[in-house]
């Protein structure tokens, strides 16, 4: 059945810049603010926006990915007439390949388009954290009659180096683009959100294909093409909260976010609810001498220690004595009695013994490779910390890398 | 796994001593535990037993149930082949639409009974709360060969001032067998009580209905059970963990009380055997500046900046800087402005207790605040 609009989200890759995170699933399905994924977010705005039909591309690990995203139920995707797919990469009888770029993995997948015979197409990034109402820009979209449209973010200029950076008219109208400028002429910075009208991209990618020098890229190619071709794209200003998590810094940044009052971010919105797989945990539990503050804390959590600019999410323990600061605890890990966390991020069900110190300052001579994660210790998914052991500060613990940290162990 | 019984649970008896939290529900869907309502616990031991096959008989004041149930899908009940059914009134030439007793709600249901493909029947209540499995109770039955099994623990609580439901059991001497039953008693002889499960075989279950309907009976424990003690073979299943019995405000406020102070009462939160409700999609709770909490439960959605003690907080509650709540239960969506104080409260949902208010109860006398109400 035709729908006016089908949202292709670029769910991609290993996110090795979240290193050990990412080992054993997509950066969509990296967990978020206590009880989310990465992929909530584009999913939940989607539905708010009554956008029912979903594309999710991935040839990373599709499996955990397909697992969580189920029959869509839990974004209220599970649709008679569209609905959320996982798309990764398949053979046909001629051919079949590795997704070479995000304008490719849309291509490959243009027949799942077509049996919507849409209007437009929305394609997303799976790795921000924002709420948007996606109808909106579809209207700005249609009022300027583009041929695609950009949501751009006014960013600091001092950073727009870092970003894909729109320069406009007065009218809104994109005259140039310059992915990562030494140089930036704006402050526009693309928020790898487009609309484009369907037709029109599928005829830019047909071309892009049959390209055997392009990178199949939609900032390297099809907008570049698009420009050069003299196609009418607008810029759509967003104004609010987002926030690219693909590394460790960020990431533990727009967890930090949620704190304070009033938050950076605030998801507390009945009018935009983040929707996600919810688990199904008790209510968490607050001993006697347990301290709290200024922090988040999910079912299923049980607090005996003390905890402080933190976010919890659902099943993590803390034991008595233990005290976690500006820390993010990813769901069902514990920490024992006595053990001190400062600044880090504990991946899902790592489990940290008593007395063990996370955060510390480096002994002398000790040389760490912090080169992902800044002054933040990282410890990753499913490594035990045996007690009394010490981490220090923007470490990266694996269950490989963990023996060099134990009983003082040094870098020999 | 279950594969040979189906569940049916009766709800709607009133109960004058749940006071103003039954004024528009059932004692199945008053809230208790955090996020739970009361039928969460034996819904989800059927779920977690295997029993794909469950109705649920509603009464008057169903429209919270139905709500809360849906369509079963956070059970994993909505299943195309049977799943769960709800069992609402309805008038016909048999049935006058409302019920006397469980023996007319049972007759008027016989039809789901008789098209259940399952050989047991799982008889059950609405307002006992336990976390377990029906495996160990079903082997029970077929091995004995009994007519009825009664699963019972021993609770030596007595309040003839809010007797609820109370089936006491007496055993003859091998322990097993039941030579006589108490309902209602007077002075009790017996500390085994009813946990208001019930195994029978579904045949004899609709010949003692149907015959007893037919002779006018009402209820099921006093004019089948009691009347045919001697003559059916009925055996008791003990159970050792945590039972909640939701009799009266006060033993509400109690087993609330007992998930923060009884180790034993933990057996509900059981991660083996995950209790399911409807999902409300809150962000975690709160914590803000000056929060000081101690010795709670609490669900996600809360907003906490002041003082929480000895208390249980609901989804989405909101504790202003400065308020203080001690000994209390909180329901959904509450909101305690600042400078407040509650001391042995209980808050039905929605209620605003408005800034600098103060509001006492007492031990073994709770206040109750009705839904949506401004203090």
């Amino acid at each position: 059945m035709k729908k006016r609009i089908v949202c292709m989200l670029l769910a991609g890759g290993q996110g090795s810049r979240l290193g050990v995170l990412t080992s054993s699933m997509a950066k969509p399905a990296v967990p978020f603010g206590g009880k989310f994924r990465i992929i909530d977010f584009p999913l939940s705005n989607c539905v708010n926006s009554e956008i029912d039909t979903v594309g999710v591309l991935t040839q990373y690990r599709p499996l955990a990915l397909n697992a969580y995203l189920g029959t869509g139920q839990h974004w209220d995707l599970d649709r008679n007439n569209g609905g959320v797919f996982v798309l990764p990469p398949y053979m046909t009888e001629h051919d079949g390949r590795w997704y070479s770029g995000t304008a490719n993995a849309i291509w490959q997948n243009r027949s799942f388009v077509d049996q919507y015979d849409p209007d437009y197409v929305l394609i997303l990034s799976g790795d921000h954290i924002y709420k948007m109402n996606y109808t909106k820009m579809l209207r700005f979209h249609i009022d300027h009659k583009a041929a695609a449209t950009i949501a751009v973010l006014k960013v600091p200029m001092e950073e727009a180096h870092r970003f894909g950076i729109m320069n406009t008219d007065e009218t809104g109208k994109i005259v140039s683009f310059e992915e990562k400028p030494k140089q930036p002429k704006s402050n526009n910075a693309s928020m790898g959100i487009y609309i484009f009208d369907w037709k029109k991209l599928r005829d830019y990618m047909e071309r892009d294909d049959a390209d055997e020098k392009s990178e199949n890229d939609f900032g390297k190619n099809i907008i570049p093409n698009m420009l050069n071709a003299g196609e009418k794209m607008v810029a759509y200003p967003f104004e609010g909260y987002w926030k690219d998590v693909g590394t460790i810094q960020s990431l533990w940044e727009a967890n930090m976010d949620m704190l304070g009052d009033p938050p950076l971010l605030d998801l507390d919105d009945p009018s935009w609810r983040i929707y996600t797989r919810n688990p199904v945990m008790a209510p968490h539990y607050v001993s006697k001498e347990a301290r709290i503050k200024n922090s988040l804390v999910t079912e299923g959590c049980v607090v005996r220690g003390e905890v402080e600019h933190t976010v919890l999410f659902c099943g993590a323990k803390l034991e008595e004595g233990g005290k976690v600061f500006d820390s993010v605890v990813f769901p069902g890990s514990k920490i024992g009695r006595n053990s001190i966390v400062h600044k880090a991020i504990i991946g899902e069900n790592a489990t940290i013994g008593d007395n063990v110190l996370i955060g510390e300052p480096p002994k002398e001579g000790e040389v760490i490779d912090n080169r992902l994660t800044g002054d933040i210790a990282l410890i990753g998914n499913d490594v035990t910390i045996p007690d009394g052991t010490v981490i220090p500060r923007g470490a990266v613990v694996t269950q490989e890398t963990l023996s060099q940290f134990v009983n003082g162990g040094t870098n020999a | 796994m279950i594969q040979d019984a189906f569940g049916l649970i009766f709800t709607g008896e009133a109960n004058p001593y749940m006071r103003d939290l039954t004024l528009s529900r059932a004692v199945a869907a008053v809230p208790f535990g955090g996020r739970y309502r009361v039928i969460d616990f034996v819904l989800s031991d059927f779920v977690n037993s295997g029993i794909r096959n469950v109705g649920i008989i509603t009464q008057k004041n169903y429209h919270s149930l139905m709500d809360h149930l849906g369509t079963g899908k956070e059970w994993d009940l909505n299943r195309k082949r049977e799943g769960l059914f709800l069992l609402p009134p309805f008038s016909t030439k048999d049935n006058t639409g409302v019920y006397r007793g469980d023996i007319d709600a049972y007759h008027s249901i016989m039809q789901y009974v008789r098209h259940s493909n399952q050989k047991y029947l799982i008889l059950s209540g609405s307002h006992t709360i336990f976390n377990t499995t029906f495996e160990k109770i079903l082997a029970q039955h077929k091995e004995t060969g009994a007519d009825i099994t009664i699963m019972y623990n021993e609770d030596a609580s007595f309040d003839p001032e809010e007797q609820n439901r109370d089936l006491r059991l007496l055993f003859d001497e091998d322990g097993m067998r039941v030579k006589e039953l108490e309902w209602y008693p007077r002075y009790p002889r017996s500390n085994f009580r009813s946990c208001e499960i019930m195994i029978i075989d579904k045949a004899l279950f609709e010949d003692l209905v149907e015959e007893s309907y037919s002779r006018g009976g009402i209820d099921f424990v006093r004019d089948i059970l009691l009347t045919h003690v001697h003559e059916l073979n009925i055996m008791g299943w003990r159970y050792d963990g945590y039972v909640a019995r939701i009799d009266s405000v006060n033993t509400f406020f109690r087993h609330s009380m007992e998930l923060l102070n009884a180790p034993e009462a933990h057996d509900l939160y059981n991660r083996e055997h995950p209790i399911y409700t409807k999902v409300k999609d809150e962000i975690s709770a709160k914590y803000g500046e000056h929060a000081d909490v101690h010795n709670v439960v609490m669900a996600d959605g809360c907003k906490v900046d002041g003082t929480v003690e000895n208390s249980v907080l609901f989804r989405g509650v909101t504790v202003e800087r400065g308020a203080v709540v001690k000994n209390s239960i909180i329901m959904q969506g509450s909101k305690i402005r600042a400078g407040a104080k509650l001391d042995h409260v209980i808050l039905d949902k929605g209620v605003t207790v408005t800034e600098g208010r103060m509001l006492n109860g007492f031990e073994g006398l709770p206040l109750v605040f009705r839904k949506n109400l401004t203090v």
